[in-house]
């Protein structure tokens, strides 16, 4: 993306009212930069629900069968053992080491799912349009690229309507 | 939104949002102060003397401690419960309070965290340990080797291999996405050019993107979701290493709830022992506050007095129970020749927490530090006088014997301590030790100045 409007917030009430007002007046708005998360943005935004929820699941799932089905596979198939004459499938002892591996692969998949999804990782390269965007200011980015110079003035009059500060346009 | 009038702001004095990051990030610009110099002074000598305590475990072996065939666990395994359940808290402060939605975790939830990650490295060194061969650690995973032969699956001892692994690697994600966006903070702030590009690295490439945060957001909860029954489970397992025995004074279902309340009573203790110094040292009075103190005694008195109510229960239960051995591994713990441990133990865990019952004590943050202190040691005791006088008097009272440790594995247990401030006094150097962000997403709702617009 070569061509864009920024302009920005100083407080996130202004920013949620802002970015509602903007969307009526069908200008799309391609990302907002917020120091913490700003509750009800992302309804503002329009943004669908999370998935990462399932990701979490399927995780958790394939954890607590792997976990369960390999206890059972080694004290069964592989190498059965006789502990005080005990059934060999003891289920109440496999609990601990299923629940376990459930919770460890539902966090780290959810976790790598978020970071590869939003290609975020060590040394990511990615865009810092404003520095202080992870201090004290709420940026809102709009594309540009394939907008009429008279497109570009309504959009900056549309920012300002909206009582943002900082209307830059940069090529 | 509606302001309680009565309920003290989160945050004092009246900040607004690039003032807090300045604050935060303050101790972590500049030279260190001569304080830091002294405490990792401090903690580097006691780091060398264990370090000498393992070479001598490792090259002579276990025979340098002073167990014996009665005694076979001792200042090791103590050590290895007392670590575990400090890490407790850090865990309980940003998992279970989150889902509580208890908006004063966010000043402390970061170091607290970071404490566990250390206590849980402080811990686990000493199962390793106690095998006598560092090197052999591996095995116990199941992995497929020659012999053919996998794990044990029904040990409480494999379980403690998963819980506390799986602990430390969620804990540390968990810790780590939470600090992703305050490390972006932190290149943007950051002057030098090598500075920008390690926090950069450091920092995924976290832009503050809408997208990026709803979505974190998301996993936050889910991962606060996770660890909430992990960290139940995992002192749970740890008791399991006693309760599924056969000793008189192990054996007992009372072991699991007793433990985790236990855990998170000494974790709450140490954040608060720590986070009394760091709050002073660091200038972070207006985000650590009186208020925070308070939060965390009052969670104090209530798993203190659970552990106490564990302590009567079990007595009881012994001579209720009508086992012989059982009602005397219980009175000897009181009158035989570790009484003193046991008293020690009462004294600091039962007794003392009761005292935050006044006011003037809770908020008092000289009386806490020195409570804190009390209940570090009496949880050490605990689980000193659990391993301990249940195993000196044995089965055939010909095994009777009394067990002192050696000056090895008096090392081994200060060396822990070395490790522990080591790091975090790195890490109060390397990282923001508030999550900023966390505390700017709430000063609208609880810092003062917010507070201020609304009653005037």
């Amino acid at each position: 993306m070569n061509k864009y409007i920024t302009a920005y917030y100083t407080d996130e009430n202004d920013l949620i009212k802002g970015v509602k007002q903007i969307r009526e007046k069908g200008h799309n708005i391609l990302d907002v930069f917020t120091p913490f998360p700003v509750h009800g943005l992302d309804v503002a935004l329009g943004m669908r629900r999370s998935r990462l929820t399932r990701v979490a699941f399927g995780g958790g799932a394939v954890g607590a069968i792997v976990g369960f089905g390999f206890q059972a596979w080694v004290f069964t198939k592989a190498y059965p053992l006789n502990f005080g004459g005990k059934p060999y499938l003891s289920v109440p002892s496999f609990i601990p080491v299923t629940f376990e591996l459930a919770v460890l692969l539902a966090a780290f998949s959810m976790v790598i799912a978020f970071f590869i999804h939003f290609k975020l990782g060590p040394g990511a390269k990615t865009v810092v349009y404003d520095e202080r965007c992870t201090d004290d200011r709420f940026l809102v980015l709009i594309d540009a690229e394939n907008a009429e110079a008279d497109e570009v003035k309504k959009i900056e009059k549309a920012l300002s309507d909206a009582g943002a500060e900082g209307i830059t346009y940069k090529e | 939104m509606y302001v309680s009038p009565i309920r003290e702001p989160l945050i004092r004095g009246e900040k607004t949002y690039s003032q807090v990051t300045k604050d935060i990030l303050a101790p972590m610009a500049g030279k260190p102060s001569k304080f830091w110099y002294m405490g990792i002074t401090l903690a580097g000598i006691a780091l060398l003397f264990g370090a000498w305590a393992t070479y001598q475990t490792v090259y002579y072996g276990i025979g340098t401690w002073g167990l014996n065939k009665t005694v076979g666990w001792g200042w090791g395994i103590t050590n290895f419960v007392w670590w575990v359940g400090i890490g407790h808290a850090g865990t309980f402060i940003s998992a279970i309070l989150l889902l509580f939605r208890q908006k004063w975790r966010t000043s402390i939830n970061r170091s607290a965290e970071a404490m566990t990650l250390i206590a849980i490295a402080c811990a686990g060194f000493f199962p390793l340990i106690h095998m006598g061969r560092l090197l052999l650690g591996f095995f116990i995973f199941p992995y497929p080797n020659t012999r053919a032969l996998w794990v044990n699956f029904n040990s409480p001892l494999l379980w403690d291999v998963f819980a506390i692994s799986t602990y430390f690697a969620v804990s540390l994600v968990f810790w780590y996405v939470g600090l992703v966006p305050d490390l972006g903070t932190v290149r943007d702030k950051a002057k030098g050019k090598i500075r920008k590009a390690i926090y950069g690295f450091l920092s995924f490439g976290w832009t503050g993107s809408a997208k990026h945060w709803s979505r974190h957001e998301t996993i936050s909860l889910i991962l606060a979701g996770l660890a909430a029954p992990l960290v139940l489970s995992v002192h749970t397992i740890v008791s399991f290493d006693f309760a599924t025995s056969v000793i008189p004074g192990w054996h007992t279902t009372i072991f699991p709830p007793y433990f985790v309340s236990g855990a998170v009573f000494s974790g709450f203790a140490m954040v608060l022992t720590l986070l009394i110094v760091a709050r002073k040292a660091l200038n972070l009075e207006e985000y650590i506050t009186v208020n925070h103190i308070e939060s965390m005694n009052k969670v104090i008195i209530l798993t203190g007095s659970i552990v106490g109510i564990a302590y009567i229960t079990e007595f009881f239960i012994a001579w209720y129970s009508g086992v012989e051995y059982e009602q005397y591994a219980f009175i000897n713990r009181a009158t035989g020749p570790y009484a003193w441990a046991y008293w020690i133990m009462m004294t600091c865990n039962v007794v003392t927490p009761q005292l935050f019952w006044f006011k003037k004590i809770r908020t008092s943050l000289v009386a806490t530090f020195i409570i804190s202190i009390f209940v570090n040691i009496g949880m050490w005791f605990e689980r000193f006088v659990i391993v301990v006088t249940s195993l000196h008097r044995d089965f055939l009272p010909s095994s009777w014997t009394m067990y002192k440790p050696s000056l090895v594995e008096v090392g081994l247990y200060v060396g822990t301590f070395g490790l522990f401030f080591t790091l975090f006094l790195l890490f109060i150097r390397v990282f923001p030790v508030i999550a900023i962000a966390e505390v700017k997403s709430v000063l609208k709702s609880s810092g003062e100045n917010q507070k201020h617009a609304h009653h005037e």
